[in-house]
């Protein structure tokens, strides 16, 4: 198991080449085929989890090979705390999503092709440790979101995937520019993530002497350190970058859906914590308050606030994303031990909890064939155990006390509180609001007189259970007993702490 | 080295077996008329030409027929690009249905004739041998554009060609009379010793030196002499239009650096060149390096035929290939040889998919590309995505690599130029629109109702597959490439 990481990442395209050697009329051997190869990624998950050694700050599993060794560009893989929930996650929700994916009927082995190519970049994302490889991983990805979305989404799909691919790559070429930049401020000139990271004093802060660096007090590395920051917000996604996800999210197939929302979202976050924090150490002491903390807060109120004015069932879960992303960045920019573990825990939470959400939008729409809130109605009485399922997620969601967002959203406020009060006490509202949208709108769908148009739904049926059941059983694991999680990134993410603890002013 | 006549015949050999070609096959297409044959003959000169070409690469350099002509690695790298383009170009004409109307012995004659030119435009070390090269490409540059008989798009094309041609040539030659006013000497060696040794006024020669640059720019394609590309980017028979596109923009750049780097420029220990007069001379490429980007890509943006787009992001990526001229760093002169190259696979792809297309529906509006994936094409509009997202400079494809190490070698120089990058990061995203709704076209689109499914000709797919496949490989293994072009970046100085 030496290359367990490269595995994880090349066998979804191994999985693309077979899928499309494969006749495209035999659809169900297509399907087959395709869950078939997200189960050794999850059964190498598997093993990942039991054989990480929870103790070590380090990098573990690292693998290392040159590529192109004129411009010092390697081949190098690993994980620590910090991506590895992020890879379990992964592996876990693709392996669940071919199974979502059933319904597809139209060009269904073009749809299976892009999406095991998506599994692998997103794989490689959190896996990858060089700058440059990592850089293609991140684009890879781009590349099957767009055709997913755009071939086959809803109405209005070639917008919404246009849309996306813009703000992304827009995002992306800042992200270039800066990793150009950290290239050739190392010495040796390398893109090894470790070296920059070891190498983090030698990025200037002086200010810069021309405008606007001058006025804002900004050296060499807060531009750098925005650029990086900008990219990786568009991801997130932050205000005022967030508007690509609703139309995403409201066009794209259910399946995309629950990637986008569960998977890409964290490639903002988590890349932030990856390359900012540690080596940028300075600049993010300085700018993590208004960036990270701040504009966390805003976004935890402005999310919701969206939310509760939406008609569409999607599009209340999509803003609701906007605003539980929110509390990653309130607890990453806190720099406290709860802070920052609460925030990664958040990141796996969210994944796991909108996931739930958008498979349940999307069982419904299978059904009724529109995601109006107000068009339903005591649906509790037609689908009893659709509905009993969806209360466990809208829970999840709120932050009941023994499930897991309850977990990640409190550990966030305890660490944020040592710092920021305010911005607690803004965060903490967001709570309130958070319970506000979906008990209305588990009132309007869920409660009431049973709509007599929707007498005949059918109830949820086996195949999307088995989707929605491991998500929900890690749901409530992580609410009792959260060390599961908590227990990988601790060590790792006390370590990135203590490397922006001294830069702190206060 | 320094030769005279006769004894510089020895390393004369690609020129000599390309005449030789461009002669055989005038004589035969007066005995049989067979465009396969023709095709080959071209095919085989071209070869034999490149092989000799590769047998002088890394050997001697110097000076042939009295310092009229450099012998060097670099000159040779365009050889070497030039003729490569050739081959692809006639292998691209054989599946061409509208090459197939036309004279078969003079298109090939004249394609080679300036190809030919192409090799002089690389190694000429004298302002005069300079002109004149560029004037042998651009004048069978002219006929080729107009070789659609009873085509009133192409003939046009051809005439504004030729008189946009003439009055960049005439300003460039104008200028090149103000530096052999002001140093006395056409030779660029000389005139380098000239503009070292006594004072000469700074004013005088940078404006020698932009009316020179209205003659490579027209070559290069880049604002304000891009006007011409769109009209004769689209009345020129396909795969004429994608020779130009690479050969001939890449003959412009090849010019261009021999003539303001070696030529009038020296190199430092740190690989930074310094022009001799302090002249101001980045900030000017600069300017027109972001204005050409950005022009070529807003046009691009609203065009319907596939072939004017092609030609406005033609124009913004010569405006990319300048980030690396404005730097005056060897790091900048890679990367444009480097990108050179990747342009070359990714366009050519393109334009060869354009045929195909052209074939099967007879247009290049982007309408009659609506559903192409689901009208039996799906492995031509799966490449010619692959090719377009290449252009707009995703990994993991070729074109990111060549466009990585452009901002690198900018980066690298900081200051103002941290702007050009920020230009050209924007310019990429603005060109991902109307490349991505060519892609969306093909695939998102779905097919008009009673539309028939195309039939896609099989004999294009040899060159296509081989096309997409290097887009890939350069986009993943680029290390061969890198050395090739670090080791092309030999200049003949004395």
């Amino acid at each position: 198991m030496e290359h367990v990481l490269s595995y994880m990442t090349f066998i979804p395209i191994a999985g693309m080449v077979v899928v499309l050697l494969l006749p495209s009329n035999s659809a169900n051997l297509i399907r087959w085929v395709s869950a078939a190869f997200t189960v050794p990624p999850l059964l190498m998950a598997c093993w990942l989890f039991a054989n990480f050694d929870t103790t070590k700050p380090g990098l573990q599993f690292v693998e290392r090979a040159s590529w192109i060794p004129a411009y010092n560009i390697q081949y190098l893989v690993g994980v620590d705390g910090l991506s590895i929930s992020m890879v379990l996650l992964t592996a876990l929700l693709c392996f669940l999503c071919i199974f979502a994916s059933w319904g597809i009927d139209k060009g269904v082995k073009g749809y299976f092709a892009l999406f095991l190519l998506l599994d692998a970049g997103m794989m490689g994302v959190f896996v990858a440790l060089d700058f440059f490889l990592f850089f293609i991983f991140w684009e890879v990805m781009l590349l099957p979101m767009y055709f997913l979305i755009g071939i086959w989404g809803g109405p209005r799909r070639e917008y919404a995937a246009i849309k996306f691919f813009l703000y992304t790559l827009f995002g992306s070429g800042l992200i270039l520019l800066a990793i150009i930049a950290l290239y050739f401020g190392s010495e040796p000139h390398t893109f090894d993530m470790t070296v920059l990271m070891s190498q983090a004093s030698r990025y200037g802060t002086d200010v810069l002497p021309f405008w606007p660096f001058n006025v804002l007090g900004w050296g060499f590395q807060h531009a750098v350190w925005m650029a990086l920051f900008i990219g990786f917000a568009i991801k997130i996604p932050a205000f005022p970058f967030h508007t690509w996800l609703p139309d995403a999210h409201v066009e794209a197939p259910t399946a995309i859906s629950v990637i986008l929302a569960g998977v890409l979202l964290k490639m903002g976050t988590y890349g932030i914590l990856r390359t900012n924090f540690p080596m940028l150490p300075v600049a993010t002491a300085d700018l993590a308050f208004w960036f990270l903390g701040a504009l966390g807060a805003w976004n935890i109120i402005y999310g919701a606030f969206c939310a509760m004015a939406q008609k569409d069932l999607k599009k209340l879960v999509a803003y609701s994303s906007v605003s539980h992303m929110g509390y990653v960045m309130l607890g990453m920019a806190s720099f406290t031990t709860q802070g920052i573990n609460g925030a990664v825990l958040q990141m796996f939470n969210h994944g796991t909890i909108t996931g739930m959400l958008f498979l349940l939008v999307g069982v419904i729409y299978d059904r009724a064939h529109h995601r109006d809130i107000e068009g339903f109605g005591g649906l509790a009485a037609i689908m009893p155990l659709y509905t009993g399922v969806t209360a466990l997620a809208f829970f999840a969601s709120m932050g009941l006390p023994g499930l897991s967002g309850f977990i990640s959203e409190i550990l966030v406020l305890l660490g944020t509180w040592q710092k920021y009060p305010v911005l607690t006490i803004i965060g903490a509202s967001g709570v309130i609001l958070t319970a506000g949208y979906l008990l209305w709108t588990m009132q309007r769908v869920y409660l009431g007189p049973p709509n007599e148009k929707y007498k005949n739904l059918p109830e949820i049926n086996g195949r999307e259970m088995f989707t929605l059941v491991p998500l929900g059983a890690i749901v409530i694991l992580v609410g009792i007993y959260p060390n599961v999680v908590l227990d990988l990134l601790r060590a790792s993410l006390d370590h990135l702490n203590q490397i922006v603890l001294p830069h702190l002013h206060s | 080295m320094d030769l005279k006549n006769l004894e510089s015949l020895s390393f004369f050999y690609p020129e000599i077996i390309l005449a030789g070609t461009i002669l055989l096959l005038i004589v035969v297409d007066l005995l049989v008329r067979s465009q396969r044959l023709l095709a080959t003959i071209a095919v085989i000169g071209c070869l034999g030409s490149l092989l000799a070409t590769l047998d002088l690469y890394s050997g001697q350099q110097g000076w042939l027929f009295h310092r009229m002509i450099i012998l060097d690695n670099f000159s040779l790298f365009f050889k070497v690009f030039a003729l490569v383009a050739t081959i692809l170009t006639v292998w691209m004409s054989l599946g061409s249905d509208e090459i197939r109307q036309v004279h078969q012995g003079e298109y090939y004659t004249l394609l080679l004739t300036c190809a030919l030119g192409m090799f002089f435009m690389a190694s000429s070390s004298n302002l005069l041998m300079a002109y004149l090269s560029l004037e042998m490409v651009s004048l069978t540059s002219y006929v080729l554009t107009g070789f659609l008989p009873h085509n009133r798009r192409s003939s046009e094309a051809a005439l504004k060609y030729l008189i946009y041609g003439g009055v960049a040539s005439g300003t460039m030659i104008y200028g090149m009379s103000w530096i052999y006013g002001m140093t006395g000497s056409l030779d660029y060696a000389a005139i380098q010793a000239a503009l070292t040794q006594s004072e000469v006024s700074k004013v005088t020669l940078f404006m020698a030196f932009v009316f020179i640059l209205a003659g490579f720019g027209y070559k290069i394609v880049f604002v304000p002499f891009h006007m011409w590309s769109p009209d004769v980017y689209e009345g020129a028979p396909i795969p004429f239009t994608a020779f130009l596109s690479v050969a001939s923009n890449a003959a412009g750049v090849a010019i261009m650096i021999r003539f303001f780097f070696p030529g009038v420029s020296r190199l430092g220990d740190d690989g930074a060149w310094a022009l001799v007069s302090g002249v101001e001379w980045p900030h000017v490429l600069l300017l027109l390096s972001m204005i050409t980007m950005t022009v070529g890509n807003l046009c691009a943006l609203n065009q319907r035929n596939l072939k004017r787009m092609l030609a406005y992001s033609g124009i913004a990526h010569a405006g990319y290939m300048m980030m690396g001229l404005t730097v005056l760093t060897n790091e900048g002169l890679t990367a444009i040889l480097f990108y050179v190259v990747v342009y070359l696979i990714m366009n050519l792809g393109a334009f060869l998919v354009v045929v195909m297309i052209a074939n099967a529906t007879g247009n290049e509006e982007i309408e009659s590309y609506r559903g192409l994936a689901w009208r039996g094409a799906v492995i031509p509009a799966a490449c010619f995505a692959i090719f377009l997202f290449s252009l707009t400079g995703l990994p993991p494809f070729a074109g990111f690599v060549g466009k990585f190490f452009l901002f690198a070698a900018v980066l690298n120089q900081g200051g103002v130029f941290v702007i050009l990058a920020l230009v050209a990061v924007l310019n990429s995203v603005i060109s991902l629109y109307y490349y991505a709704r060519i892609v969306k076209t093909m695939f998102l689109d779905s097919p008009n109702p009673g539309e028939r499914s195309l039939s896609i000709a099989a004999n294009n797919f040899t060159l296509l597959i081989p096309l997409t496949a290097l887009t890939i490989i350069f986009g993943i293994y680029f290390s061969p490439l890198v050395y090739y072009t670090r080791q092309s970046l030999r200049f003949f100085v004395k």
